[in-house]
């Protein structure tokens, strides 16, 4: 009697990791399933439809919205713009945020680093399109920055800089910049002082140090960095449209334009599942490259 | 190789004196031994040498060149951390070959050199591995290495030995030792252990608050300690206090106790200190007296560790400490009395 009882005690034990797992991790999923997955699903289903069956009308099997995108290259040159926008993005991201995380990790101590943090984190708390409108007084013409400029040397000119590409990564790499910063600075927070001393005591001068020691042991946290930004920038349209005008036509406003203007919801969907598509296959190209980075 | 001296150096952060005007020779090819509890200053001196602080005040010179002013990567000073500090991202190899890469010389030199220096610490044969694939000691002899294969003037390192337990420090307290009688190099180490700097270093420097407050031999320093500080922080001794009488001190509580150190003037209050181990415990009065020196004690607890006893003893309100060989003989048992004896010669004056 007293045997058997140990034994259902301990078999209950045994299992109680496992009862706890489901029911930590149990609604997330459910969750992830019930918001991303399914409409994910009917997306899926949408893109191979010649329309969408909604306010009553009825769609029929077709392949027709993918003939669509290999029959126009332009589809094609679209992606590919969207591609070299999202890398250019995620470049200047790293340019700009990696010093400035290396400062926050290494050089600031104490009240000053939540301070600067904090201003690291404040384009985050304002509304996206806020942002992005406040870029377009600033880059118009006679905007903030020519203004700017015109004060410090009188007659220098229009840059033009608003509706055209450079404009739309400036606004980019405002709204994902922080991502970098953040990814950057915990991975350089991680880097024990005492390497960089060690590296000094050997020998190395700073940009040794930074090339040998420092990038290589911040590389997961680039790579995450530029990761998060790449993707969400190849399907932006919101920046695209506001700050590139006219030369603001990327994937992502193409897709845009399919369920906002054009109502041809399953050419959006098929866009954007070759775009996912696109993705997946670049990072399985990349995968051995960013498993040693990461 | 090079000898490394410190003079008049002052070092503050802030409103806290690190270091206070200490003033240090290290010979060619020594090994120095900088003993001091936390606080004291020692790690802050070996940064300064290192290079990675400057002092406030006061000149430091290696081989007798000025380098107080001069950075890290600059000086050619060899420096073990504590925390060994190997690039994780680098196998044993490149970890130890850094310093050589970084000055640029031929590969074919540097593979010599690193297995040169890999053969020197027995950790042939592990180039390829990952530091995190290595155990404690295998660690820190890649460490060691590494510091030690671009062949610096100095060898600093800082509490080499604090992260191995207790049987891998004794092994390799005696191949630090090896290696560096090997080379020659001047090497400066910082410990606050006080056994790990006696059996380490020809010379030993106490540091307490950022002052040097004794240098000497090893043996000079546990044998004639000039404060009651250096004499417990040194090994252990029982402290006694009492005035000069003619040749002796005669203690508070009454008896004369004998040394043949010399005393100050007579009246003068002074400390002195006894080893635990230099005292005898004898269950009767000893009648020769003369050179001896006797105190009555009631024995308070016998500890047995094995090889040795520690007698835990009480004498007025006073508690003494008695170290005996076990050399078989059954240990006196607690509470009773008995009488210390020790010979003058062990008597330590130190300061008042």
């Amino acid at each position: 009697m007293a045997v058997s009882t140990t034994a259902s005690g301990g078999a209950g034990r045994a299992n109680s990791p496992t009862r706890a797992v489901v029911l930590l991790t149990g609604p997330a999923y459910v969750w992830l399933t019930i918001a991303v997955l399914l409409p994910l699903l009917a997306m899926f289903y949408f893109s191979f439809l010649t329309e969408a069956p909604i306010a009553g009308r009825v769609g029929e099997l077709t392949l027709e919205q993918y003939r669509e995108f290999l029959e126009h290259g332009f589809y094609t040159t679209l992606i590919l713009r969207s591609l070299k926008l999202g890398a250019t993005v995620a470049f200047f991201c790293f340019l700009l945020g990696f010093p400035c995380a290396y400062v926050l990790a290494k050089t600031i101590k104490g009240r000053w680093r939540e301070a600067l943090f904090l201003l690291v984190i404040i384009p985050f708390w304002s509304n996206a399109l806020v942002r992005v409108f406040s870029w377009t007084m600033v880059l118009r013409g006679n905007g903030l920055l020519e203004r700017s400029i015109d004060f410090v040397i009188p007659g220098a000119g229009s840059l033009g800089l608003m509706f055209t590409y450079p404009a739309v990564v400036i606004g980019l790499v405002h709204s994902y910049l922080p991502y970098m910063i953040l990814t950057c600075y915990i991975s350089l927070q991680a880097i024990d002082d005492d390497l960089i001393e060690a590296a000094r005591s050997l020998g190395a001068k700073r940009l040794t140090i930074l090339r040998r020691l420092i990038l290589p042991l911040a590389m997961p946290g680039i790579v995450a960095g530029a990761v998060l930004i790449f993707v969400p920038v190849i399907g932006s349209f919101m920046e695209p449209r506001i700050l590139g005008g006219r030369h603001g036509t990327f994937i992502g406003t193409i897709i845009e334009d399919q369920f906002t203007a054009v109502f041809n919801w399953p050419l959006g969907a098929a866009l954007s599942f070759i775009l996912l598509a696109c993705v997946l296959v670049i990072f399985a190209l990349f995968a051995p490259v960013l498993k040693r980075a990461a | 190789m090079a000898t490394v001296s410190v003079k008049g150096v002052s070092k503050l952060f802030g409103t806290f004196r690190a270091l206070d005007d200490v003033s240090i020779e290290f010979d060619d090819g020594g090994f120095y031994g900088l003993l001091g509890p936390s606080g004291s200053g020692k790690t802050t001196l070996l940064r300064l040498i290192a290079g990675f602080e400057f002092p406030d005040m006061g000149a430091i010179t290696i081989g007798g060149e000025a380098v107080e002013r001069l950075p890290a990567e600059k000086r050619d000073v060899g420096m073990m951390f504590q925390s060994y500090a190997l690039f994780p991202n680098m196998n044993v190899f490149d970890n130890v070959a850094f310093g050589l890469t970084v000055r640029k010389l031929p590969r074919s030199e540097i593979r010599t050199r690193v297995g040169e220096a890999l053969e020197l610490v027995e950790l042939g044969g592990l180039e390829t591995r990952r530091p995190h694939q290595l155990s404690g000691g295998q660690r820190q002899r890649v460490a060691l290495a590494r510091a030690i294969v671009f062949r610096p003037r100095v060898l600093l390192l800082d509490e080499p030995l604090s992260a191995l337990d207790k049987a891998l420090r004794t092994g390799m307290q005696i191949e630090l030792k090896r290696i560096q009688r090997e080379i020659g190099i001047t090497t400066i180490f910082v410990t606050h252990d006080q056994e790990e700097a006696l059996t380490l270093s020809d010379r030993v420097g106490v540091l307490r608050d950022g002052r040097l407050i004794q240098e000497g031999a090893p043996r000079d320093l546990y044998e004639r300690p000039k404060s009651a500080f250096v004499a417990t922080f040194l090994g252990d001794a029982n402290l006694l206090e009492g005035i000069v009488e003619g040749a002796a001190i005669r203690l508070d509580e009454g008896p004369l106790v004998r040394t043949t150190a010399p005393l100050p003037a007579i009246g003068s209050r002074v400390t002195v200190a006894v080893r635990p181990e230099r005292i005898t415990v004898s269950p009767e009065a000893q009648t020769s007296g003369g050179e001896h020196n006797e105190l009555g004690a009631r024995v308070e607890e016998a500890i047995f560790a094995g090889n040795s006893l520690t007698y835990m003893l009480s004498r007025g309100g006073r508690k003494l400490r008695v170290f005996a060989q076990n050399t078989g003989s059954e240990p006196v048992s607690a509470d009773t009395p008995v009488r210390l004896v020790w010979a003058a010669s062990d008597t330590i004056v130190v300061e008042a």
